[in-house]
């Protein structure tokens, strides 16, 4: 998961649910320029299948009429695009200034200890994956995790453990 | 000394719904501003002084007048709600508890500046904010504030949400406009600036969230009713982030100009666990570090931090106590930055990764004196040398922790002279 140059082919066609299909075509009538869609058409593909396998970047180029380089090269560069699968449930922990701060170093070694959870990795069953990121903006209410992008803010470890227990 | 204007309806329940907001004043202001010329509007908001709440603090109504007039092109608004500046929580405030005040700021700027077509540009992680804007958004849409015929004024307005992905450089105004055309986020150089030229090659403005969301009260009361609040030169209220190692951390709106040791100890609650006060960085980690001795001559507005050499940035308020390692704080900085880096200029992407492992080197007891001077001189050459100022939002700070802490620094050089006093500040 921490490649981000490698894509990943599924061996399957993609294409949008009729969902993403009626949201993609109300959403390109916003801009004047097709490639404005690139940004948009991969948050519905990360909605969709939960990260951006190689087809959905040749099916977005040809649905916007653009290069597939184009693509991939948005795709590469926005870190918040998946492109490998994650866990059921992605945790991101603020690695930042005020977390850093407020402790979060306690819940990356408490997630590293007692889970076996390294930032940057998926665990083997597929339950976890784990980012330390960038500032989350909550940095009032540190250390700020969020899961499956849901924020729980004024983080310790016990609150994790209940966090993690309620997770499937 | 807290005020309540931009967050007078935060605590209000359900205050994000448009029925509640609508009863406590919202969209109140549109019959007064479409009666006035677009130009009039611009002299209020030029009258009442509001500066950009982004980080700049650059004046709002003059910013607009620099649209070039006569040109047969649109005009776009890009409002910034990138809001990654670590220490920087202010604008999700406006998003989730008060959107219609948002939206409603958008369509005075938008009549003002003559624009038909807004963006607001919300940062990728902002997942449940994301939502609740646009369910404020589809509201406005349905009550008739927003689309062909707003507030029935015959102006047609349409507001888009595009998000980000995960990119702290994108709040940088051009990498922003960058990332709506759908590219990477790397900037523009400058100029032409986005007023003649900017999205899509058409003139636009890109304002802050909270800047955007202060007209409405501007139009409401008038700009000496704004002015009655905050400094001459730095007037109105700011939501105040304070975070960090203070015993009442959060968001708290106050008028510019106040003490920052007042507004740590008496809005705050001082420093957290009865620890002495090491330091303050007073608005984002890209702002230079202010020891105690500073911070108790510091007030809250932009003249004074700049007669304190730092800057008032984006009210990100961190207060730090006497335990924390500044070479490690550093680290954290450079590490951050060093990310961020969009990587077209050399300077940054390298300068800063180079830095970074001078910083890495010196923790772990292999660095050297020579080291702590090369840190020095990278930031030298790296500070104004590069598109955008991403990477001197990293050296500024820098800097000044290497200034005010360096015998901090020293204390991990391996080399480091014997026998002095490590107590001791610099000269
Ligand atoms: C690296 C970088 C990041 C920035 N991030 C933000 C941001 O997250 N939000 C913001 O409003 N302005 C940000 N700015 C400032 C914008 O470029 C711009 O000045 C601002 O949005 C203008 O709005 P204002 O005049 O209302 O302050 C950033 C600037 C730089 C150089
Ligand atoms: S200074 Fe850094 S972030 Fe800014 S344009 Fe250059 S490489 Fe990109
Ligand atoms: S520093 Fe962690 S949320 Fe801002």
């Amino acid at each position: 998961m921490s490649d981000r140059s490698q894509l990943i082919f599924t061996g399957k066609p993609f294409q949008y649910d009729a969902e993403r299909d009626a949201e993609f075509e109300r959403l390109v009538k916003r801009y004047p320029t097709r490639e404005s869609m690139i940004l948009p058409a991969l948050w519905l593909t990360q909605e969709q299948e939960g990260w951006i396998p190689a087809e959905a970047i040749a099916y977005i180029a040809d649905r916007i009429g653009t290069f597939a380089s184009q693509v991939y090269e948005a795709a590469t560069f926005y870190t918040m695009y998946h492109l490998h699968p994650m866990g059921r449930n992605h945790i991101c922990i603020c690695r930042t200034l005020s977390c850093w701060l407020r402790g979060k170093q306690e819940i990356v070694d408490y997630l590293r200890d007692e889970i076996g959870l390294k930032p940057g990795q998926v665990s083997e069953d597929g339950k976890f994956s784990l980012e330390e990121v960038e500032c989350l903006g909550h940095c009032g209410s540190a250390p700020v995790v969020q899961v499956n992008g849901e924020f729980h803010e004024n983080m310790d470890v016990d609150k994790l453990k209940s966090l993690l227990a309620g997770l499937k | 000394m807290e005020v309540k204007i931009l967050s007078a309806k935060f605590d209000i329940k359900d205050a994000h719904t448009l029925a509640v907001a609508k009863e406590h004043g919202a969209y109140a202001t549109l019959d007064a501003v479409f009666a006035m010329e677009p130009a009039a509007v611009i002299d209020q908001v030029k009258n009442s002084g509001l500066r950009g709440r982004g980080g700049a603090g650059f004046p709002a109504g003059l910013k607009w007048s620099f649209l070039p007039k006569g040109l047969n092109k649109p005009v776009y608004l890009a409002v910034n709600s990138d809001e990654s500046e670590p220490a920087t929580f202010k604008d999700r405030y406006i998003l989730t508890r008060d959107p219609h005040m948002l939206i409603e700021g958008i369509i005075i700027c938008c009549y003002a500046i003559g624009c038909h077509t807004a963006y607001i540009y919300i940062r990728g992680e902002y997942t449940t904010q994301v939502k609740a804007l646009q369910k404020a958004i589809d509201e406005a849409y349905a009550a008739g504030y927003l689309g062909d015929d707003v507030a029935g004024k015959g102006f047609q307005l349409d507001v888009t949400v595009h998000r980000g992905a995960g990119a702290y450089v994108c709040g940088e105004e051009t990498a922003l406009l960058e990332s709506v055309e759908g590219r990477k986020g790397q900037p523009r150089s400058k100029p032409p600036f986005p007023a003649v030229s900017g999205l899509y090659g058409c003139p636009t403005i890109i304002n802050n969230v909270q800047t955007i969301a202060s007209l409405p009260f501007i139009m409401q009361n008038g700009a000496e009713a704004y002015k009655a609040y905050g400094t001459e030169k730095s007037p109105g209220t700011h939501l105040f982030g304070i975070s960090g190692h203070v015993a009442k951390p959060g968001l708290y709106e106050l008028p510019l100009g106040l003490p920052l040791m007042d507004v740590i100890n008496k809005v705050a609650g001082g420093v957290w666990k009865e620890r002495k006060l090491k330091a303050v960085i007073p608005g984002g980690s890209s702002t230079p570090v202010l020891t105690p001795e500073e911070a108790e001559t510091t007030t809250l507005d932009y003249e004074s931090m700049a007669a304190h050499k730092t800057m008032f940035g984006s009210g990100g308020i961190v207060v730090l106590d006497e335990t924390v390692d500044m070479v490690q704080l550093v680290k954290n900085l450079i590490d951050f930055y060093h990310h961020e880096s969009c990587g077209q200029c050399t300077p940054c992407r390298e300068g800063l990764g180079w830095m970074l492992k001078i910083v890495k080197q010196l923790l772990r007891g292999e660095g050297t004196m020579a080291d702590i001077d090369l840190l020095v001189e990278l930031c030298d050459n790296i500070e104004m040398k590069t598109v955008c100022v991403l990477s001197a939002a990293c050296t500024m700070p820098v800097r000044s922790y290497l200034n005010k802490f360096r015998h901090e620094f020293v204390a991990y050089a391996s080399d480091r002279p014997q026998g002095i006093d490590m107590n001791q500040d610099k000269d």
